[in-house]
């Protein structure tokens, strides 16, 4: 006997079917089977009623420990915080202790994603082994396991002929291959913007430059590469400039805009605290402006946390030696409303094409739409719902959330991963 | 006049100094006109006196320091203090005990002072936001050193009068400067117009956006100025090779015997300390008459006596 | 509030305080004069100038900060602000008979500050209290070697001094 799921009445929205019409979603064993007027008496009925009806979204750039520091996440709890967030599927970065840079280390992360059964967990593997950025790491193998790219995060590949043959070698499998633009040796111990804050707090700079210049290079490199290249968390209105004119020599180059650099800026670390410390560094207004910009002109392909836990005892160090990280995740959405559709910068279409369509097709899996026949992962939105971020609530094991105590607005109702209904909000 | 305090009757709150930078002119001449009331300690039969008698201040020093180290456990043993030591290296990578776990243990034995010096900027203020002792800043990372600030703005007064309309020059390393910032602080909230000069690989990032005039050339500063601070060249905080010889430094920025002939008679020169002898500045300029280095030291003494009294007083008050 | 002495008055009982140091202190014997700040410090000025003229040699004037021997400075319940000024003794107070000045003898605290302030700088041959104002309420065992005026005063009011170096005006009001 085939399961029966029906969400009635809501505000469907499925930029990739270029649909936003209020109807209703019928879904059948796992699958979407109809989006339209669905009249049949079902097992299962949501009245979505006001609220948005969007397909599963999607974070590529999470951070959840595994394995290694599993005191400041695990895939069960950072996914857990992700379902509640509205995500049906998450990207793991590989920097974990010891590295994801072999098809048994990405075989685990799904082995306990699949275990946990909240969202979908994506791994991308390591480039270089140990994140080294000397030896390219088994990338076919990696990506023959399900890797859905490669990234040294956490780091830039240094070398650029290191990064050029990564490029080249990844071109045989199809997969994405993502950088965190900083040049090391510009960057030395900074630890925030390079710039009149870190000059009167007596703080080592990390200048816009040490993105960009890697950007630039990176751009110049899959020139003679065959391969997807996706430019992760950029920072700086430079970068923005970079990624314009890439663009349009139509490269195949995407990005991502991580929230705190869409609603925080260098002076949040006027007080030291560290929960601001995050890499890349929070920047300028003029950069906050510039990333605001390019996402209405539609040069940023996706929006991503890169959620980053840590424990309340690391991030309890002086602003020197704390760890960088934002961890954000649960209050993802309500972030990206507050910086973009409040603002007007973005409609809801607009925001889910970066939070679901097109990180799909980033990293290349059959997700972010309501296509008939794909994957039932819907999420339901109430879009009015103002409430005020708690990090004492959140499923995420770390509080390093500088958000907390902000009043934001879009509230998850209902995730639906595969079909099955795996979080619903106490407040239905 | 019985009232010599060229301070306003202003009402000190803060039981802590973590910077110049957050203090007002009046709270800065406050401080300075309480120092004066302690410099006479030092000169009397009895170098001690006793408002700080049942008290414990710890110097937490987490970085190399003889010259401040020394001046502050004076000052606290001269206001009858009890002083425990606590020296410890650290690196920003070193897995061991943290900052703030040493800073509580030392509390759990009743501490009331903690004097504290860190590599990391900000250090002082992460602590006092987490302790309930008094936290005084004896230097974090390039940020600021409070007291150091104040004993130059104290010498410099002392001698000259006023701060308001000198021309000062600052000289050396900025980018990696405490002194630097706690001096430009200072002195210009009191009315001085400060001269950053040094290299452009030794300036800080956004250094225009200060209150302050920038050179790179000693030469042309020299002239026009009523005091210079040599600031003591690091080699241990340089990084990199920001000029291409210590040779070629001292052609362009060391204070010399000849450079000096063309600076007003009355010119102070200063230098925090510890000197490199023919390097940022020649034997005979660091020994000669227009030299205060060692009035430096004899101020600094007062002017940490002072901070450790108001603190404390600020903490009395707030029980 | 109320005059208890007028400026008249103030100058006949600062004589009569200098005719009896004069007449207590041997012509041998060196003595100096040292004012508790603030009022202390105007009335000592004036002592020491009359003692000089009368004696027909220096009698040395010195100005005592004792905030830092202050007994309350500790207490959450202190009333002012404890303000630290400069102890100014230009000479050596060595085997001298120090005739330690203030405006007002009250509780006897700041005398006890005072001398132990005094002690700090070398040892006297002998520390002499002399006051303009005496008033009742002793909290130590002190008392006045020369006391000028004896204020009856209940415990509540307040006895203010003001001299013309400072308040442009001399004259002992009770508030």
């Amino acid at each position: 006997m085939s399961s029966e799921l029906l969400i009635k009445n809501g505000r469907v929205i499925d930029p990739a079917n270029g649909i936003d019409k209020k109807c209703d979603v019928l879904i059948v064993d796992e699958k979407i089977a109809e989006v339209g007027k669905v009249d049949k008496p079902v097992q299962t009925v949501i009245d979505a009623a006001g609220k948005l009806v969007v397909p599963g979204l999607i974070d590529i750039h999470v951070h959840f420990r595994e394995p290694g520091d599993e005191e400041e996440e695990t895939i069960a709890s950072g996914s857990a915080a992700a379902l509640a967030a509205g995500f049906t599927s998450v990207v793991c970065m590989p920097n974990t202790n010891p590295v994801i840079e072999n098809e048994t280390d990405v075989e685990y992360i799904h082995r306990k994603g699949r275990q946990t059964r909240k969202t979908h967990v994506y791994t991308m593997g390591a480039i270089t082994k140990g994140l080294q950025g000397v030896e390219l790491a088994e990338m076919g193998f990696m990506a023959e396991a399900g890797a859905v790219g490669f990234t040294d995060d956490g780091r830039g590949v240094q070398d650029a002929a290191v990064m050029l043959r990564a490029l080249k070698y990844a071109a045989m499998f199809d997969v994405v291959v993502a950088q965190h633009c900083q040049a090391e040796n510009f960057t030395g111990n900074g630890v925030m913007n390079s710039g009149y804050y870190s000059t009167i707090l007596g703080l080592p700079g990390i200048d816009p430059l040490a993105e960009e210049m890697i950007l630039w290079r990176d751009i110049q490199l899959i020139k003679k590469a065959e391969v997807r290249y996706h430019v992760q968390h950029i920072s700086t209105a430079g970068s923005v400039e970079l990624i314009r004119a890439a663009k349009k020599d139509s490269l195949p180059i995407t990005c991502e805009v991580a929230p705190h650099h869409l609603l925080l800026t260098e002076q949040c670390c006027a007080e030291y605290d560290t929960n601001y410390k995050v890499n890349p560094p929070l920047r300028t207004e003029k950069d906050v402006e510039a990333l605001k910009q390019a996402i209405a002109e539609g040069l940023i392909d996706a929006l991503a946390t890169d959620h980053a836990p840590h424990l309340q005892s690391e991030k309890e160090l002086e602003f020197l030696t704390a760890p960088f990280g934002i961890a954000s995740l649960e209050c993802a959405l309500g972030l990206y409303v507050k910086a973009l559709i409040e603002p007007g910068i973005l409609d809801w279409p607009g925001l889910i094409r970066l939070m679901a369509e097109k990180p799909a097709k980033i990293i290349g899996v059959d997700k972010g739409t309501l296509g008939r026949g794909k994957q039932a992962d819907v999420t339901i939105i109430d879009p009015n719902a103002e409430y005020e971020i708690d990090v004492n609530t959140f499923r995420s094991k770390s509080r390093n959330c500088p958000y907390h105590g902000w009043k934001v607005k879009g509230k998850v109702e209902t995730t639906i991963v595969g079909g099955e209904i795996r979080f619903e909000s106490k407040s239905r | 006049m019985a009232l010599k305090r060229k301070s306003k009757e202003i009402k000190w709150h803060r039981k802590h100094l973590l910077g110049l930078r957050e203090l007002s002119a009046e709270e800065i001449t406050y401080i300075l006109d309480t120092a004066e009331g302690f410099e006479q300690i030092s000169t009397r039969a009895v170098k001690k006196a006793p408002p700080l008698r049942g008290k414990v201040v710890v110097n937490l020093f987490f970085e190399d320091s003889t010259r401040t180290r020394n001046s502050f456990s004076l000052a606290a043993n001269r206001l009858s203090a009890d002083i425990i030591e606590f020296t410890k290296k650290t690196s920003s990578v070193s897995k061991g005990e943290s900052l703030l776990d040493t800073a509580r243990n030392l509390e759990a034995l009743g501490i009331d002072i903690v004097v504290v010096r860190h590599n990391a900027g900000g250090a002082p203020k992460f602590l006092s936001r987490n302790i309930n002792a008094c936290v005084v800043n004896a230097g974090d990372g390039f940020c600021e050193h409070p007291t150091q600030g104040l004993l130059d703005t104290y010498t410099i007064r002392k001698i000259k009068g006023t701060l308001e309309g000198l021309k000062i020059a600052i000289v050396g390393d900025i980018a990696h400067s405490r002194v630097a910032r706690s001096d430009m602080w200072a002195m210009t909230k009191l009315g001085a117009e400060i001269i950053f000069v040094g290299p452009p690989t030794l300036m800080p990032p956004q250094v225009r956006q200060l209150p302050v005039k920038v050179s790179y050339s000693l030469d042309e500063v020299i002239e026009k100025v009523d005091v210079i601070n040599m600031l003591r060249i690091q080699f241990e905080r340089l990084g990199g090779n920001p000029f291409p010889s210590i040779r070629e430094y001292s052609h362009y920025f060391g204070l010399t015997v000849e450079r000096m002939k063309r600076a007003k008679p009355d010119i102070l020169v200063m230098h925090p300390g510890p000197i490199n002898r023919g390097l940022e500045i020649e034997s005979e300029v660091a020994d000669g008459r227009n030299s205060v280095i060692l009035e430096q030291v004899t101020n600094g003494l007062a002017v940490r006596m002072a901070v450790l009294f108001l603190v404390n007083q600020a903490a009395a008050q707030q029980k | 509030m109320k005059v208890i002495l007028d400026s008249g008055q103030i100058e006949q009982v600062l004589n009569e305080l200098r005719d009896r140091i004069l007449s207590e202190t041997p012509v041998e014997q060196d003595i100096a004069v040292i004012g508790i700040r603030s009022r202390g410090e105007v009335l000592a000025q004036r002592l020491s100038g009359q003692l000089s003229q009368k004696l027909g040699k220096d009698v040395p004037c010195g100005t005592l900060d004792i905030t830092l021997y202050r007994d309350d400075l500790n207490s959450p319940h202190v009333t002012t602000q404890p303000l630290v000024r400069t102890t100014e003794i230009g000479f050596d107070v060595d085997d001298k008979i120090i005739i330690l000045v203030d405006d007002v003898l009250y509780t006897g605290r700041s005398a006890r500050a005072a001398m132990d302030a005094l002690i700090d700088l070398g040892r006297p041959k002998a520390i002499r209290l002399a006051v303009l104002v005496e008033r009742a309420g002793r909290e130590f065992p002190i008392q006045a070697d020369y006391a000028g005026y004896k204020a009856d005063t209940s415990p509540g009011t307040l006895v203010q001094v003001n001299l013309v170096e400072s308040d442009g005006k001399d004259e002992v009001v009770i508030e």
